[in-house]
């Protein structure tokens, strides 16, 4: 485009807007933040004290040490994990027999796999609490693992299967020819060129299970409580304790922000390429 | 593998990829949906487990009657079409001065997309806590600014409570139509637009004649994204009112859910799920043409 605009313009016109409309996405995560650092004292303070009298850490020293939310916060890790673990075992294959191989059912496969991503939670989480209940998966690892995972499945057949394309196949075609394996050149070949798009998924999955709530709930006893669950119950254990529940929201979302900033900009193109190249 | 494989084995090979995966899925998804069908055709109720009833479609004929299903449907509606309007025009703005260049934009880029990452109960919490009666940072900020008089218990007055959940909503989703707007804006081409701009259109004429047009596919895809993702959420109102007071932010995903795990009748929170899936259904099919369609020209 034509850029004619003057610095003072552009400031107006474009970065006092973005400027504003940062402020609102923020806006309730630094109030989380500022909250989970005040003392008790100016959280109550009327009328509010927006800036706290001075910094503390007792909220989270308290949080940690008094609750179980430490032992949720590992639970929560070895869901997730488990759940990249599956799911990537599982989508990893299926990409390459979307991008490599032309078969009959190929469209049809895919498309499940976007349909069975638009069915409503409550469609499934009834049946699958029967379900658990009736193989005594409830409250273990493995129940959770095995829902998180299957719900991010779809996306992460079809993130992969838009980066694997994206590998040419000429590639794999002279190591083949070369005398490798199958399984040699996706070794050797098509998974380190991968690895960028692996990661991605990977963290993709990763968030999704981290921040799951319904499925995990329903699913969990005292065990394996995950860390959304647990906090949502702290809410209704310790209603007026506002910096004990700050402080916890703060330690839930820290890991995800930073993971989803590394990756934000590889992760945005892959879950709107759907939407974009329409 | 060196040899040349055998027909039948070779069109065999791609499903060996995918069978884990297929798996995984027939047994998590498709047969919960069966079985959900199934449910919802039985008055089955989890605390009388041996006495389950086929009722044919007597699950579907008692929502007809049920005004909690009605209210809930008509709460869904409101939920939907504001929600995913105001996402829509917040993400559309962000996204046209997002595809301005300034020294940090890509600060202000990564920045925007942070609510969209964070878990629904985190999202419940915060709001929770800044739409709290007495303390909570909105009432502190309308009263300095003598825009309300007393403070409001915006979660817990029938005429506030779901306008206050949607707020939390359009908030953490709005990011998601701005980067997926933005993406499509690096498409627009630049000869149409300084053609235009030299033939004297100004900025919103530019706006509507050529950059709308050629985003359009790309606002639909999103639009249908949205509304159906929108549509099946009920965790963050599950977190912030449970569907209170009395059934004022009650919506159709939340009344099933509650129904089937609260009440525990099985059967009816089953068929209230698949009345969901049915309304949903075309908006599905729509968006799932699309994208098959973009899959086959990639």
């Amino acid at each position: 485009m034509i850029e004619r605009s003057t610095p003072l313009r552009r400031l107006l016109t474009v970065e006092v807007p973005i400027l504003a409309i940062i402020g609102f996405a923020l806006a309730p995560y630094l109030w989380m933040v500022l909250t989970s650092i005040k003392p008790d004292a100016d959280i109550s303070a009327f009328p509010l004290r927006y800036l706290p009298s001075r910094v503390t850490f007792e909220h989270y020293f308290t949080l940690l040490a008094q609750t179980s939310f430490l032992g949720n916060l590992f639970n929560s890790l070895v869901v997730a994990v488990g759940a990249v673990a599956v799911g990537l075992a599982a989508s990893v294959p299926a990409a390459y027999a979307f991008s490599r191989f032309r078969f009959k059912g190929r469209q049809v496969l895919m498309t499940q796999f976007l349909v069975i991503n638009m069915f409503p939670v409550v469609l499934l989480i009834i049946p699958l609490f029967v379900l658990m209940r009736y193989l005594h998966l409830l409250d273990t690892y493995f129940g959770i693992i095995i829902g998180h995972s299957t719900f991010a499945i779809p996306f992460a057949v079809w993130m992969l299967t838009s980066y694997m394309n994206g590998i040419p196949r000429e590639l794999d075609e002279a190591a083949m020819i070369d005398g490798a394996s199958r399984l040699q050149t996706i070794r050797l070949v098509i998974l380190p060129l991968l690895m960028p798009g692996v990661v991605t998924t990977a963290i993709y999955i990763f968030v999704t299970s981290w921040n799951e709530y319904l499925f995990a709930m329903m699913l969990s006893g005292d065990h394996v409580r995950t860390v959304t669950v647990a906090l949502q119950l702290f809410v209704g254990e310790f209603t007026v304790q506002w910096g004990l529940l700050t402080a916890g929201g703060t330690l839930v979302a820290i890991p995800v922000t930073i993971l989803f900033l590394i990756v934000q900009k590889r992760l945005v193109s892959g879950l709107t390429a759907g939407a974009v190249k329409a | 593998m060196n040899l040349p494989a055998a027909p039948t084995r070779r069109s065999l090979l791609p499903f060996a990829f995918l069978a884990p995966a297929l798996a995984v899925e027939v047994a998590i998804i498709c047969y919960p949906v069966l079985q959900t069908v199934w449910m919802s055709l039985h008055d089955f109720v989890l605390f009388r487990p041996n006495s389950v009833p086929f009722i044919a479609f007597g699950n579907f004929a008692r929502a007809f009657m049920d005004p909690v299903f009605w209210l809930s449907l008509w709460n869904s509606v409101l939920w939907i079409v504001f929600i995913v309007l105001f996402q829509f025009l917040l993400g559309l703005g962000t996204a046209l001065l997002l595809n301005r260049s300034f020294w940090w934009r890509g600060l202000a880029r990564a920045l925007v997309v942070i609510p969209w990452a964070l878990p629904s109960v985190i999202i419940g919490l915060m709001w929770t806590w800044m739409y709290d009666y007495n303390l909570g940072v909105i009432n502190d900020l309308l009263l300095r600014l003598h825009l309300i008089g007393a403070p409001i218990a915006w979660l817990a007055r029938p005429d506030t409570t779901l306008p206050s959940i949607m707020l939390a909503l359009v908030w953490q989703g709005f990011p998601f139509f701005a980067v997926t707007i933005l993406a499509g804006l690096q498409t627009v081409s630049q000869e149409q637009l300084e053609a235009a701009e030299i033939d004297g259109a100004n900025a919103f004429q530019r706006l509507r004649s050529v950059v709308l047009p050629a985003i359009a596919e790309v606002l639909a895809t999103a639009l249908l994204l949205r509304t159906i993702w929108v549509a099946n959420s009920l965790d963050v109102i599950l977190v912030m009112t449970g569907g209170g007071p009395g059934y004022a932010s009650h919506t159709l995903p939340l009344y099933a859910f509650l129904k089937a795990y609260s009440s525990m009748e099985i059967g009816y929170g089953a068929a209230l799920s698949l009345i969901l899936t049915a309304l949903l259904l075309f908006v599905v099919y729509a968006y799932v043409r699309r994208a098959a369609r973009a899959e086959a020209a990639a």
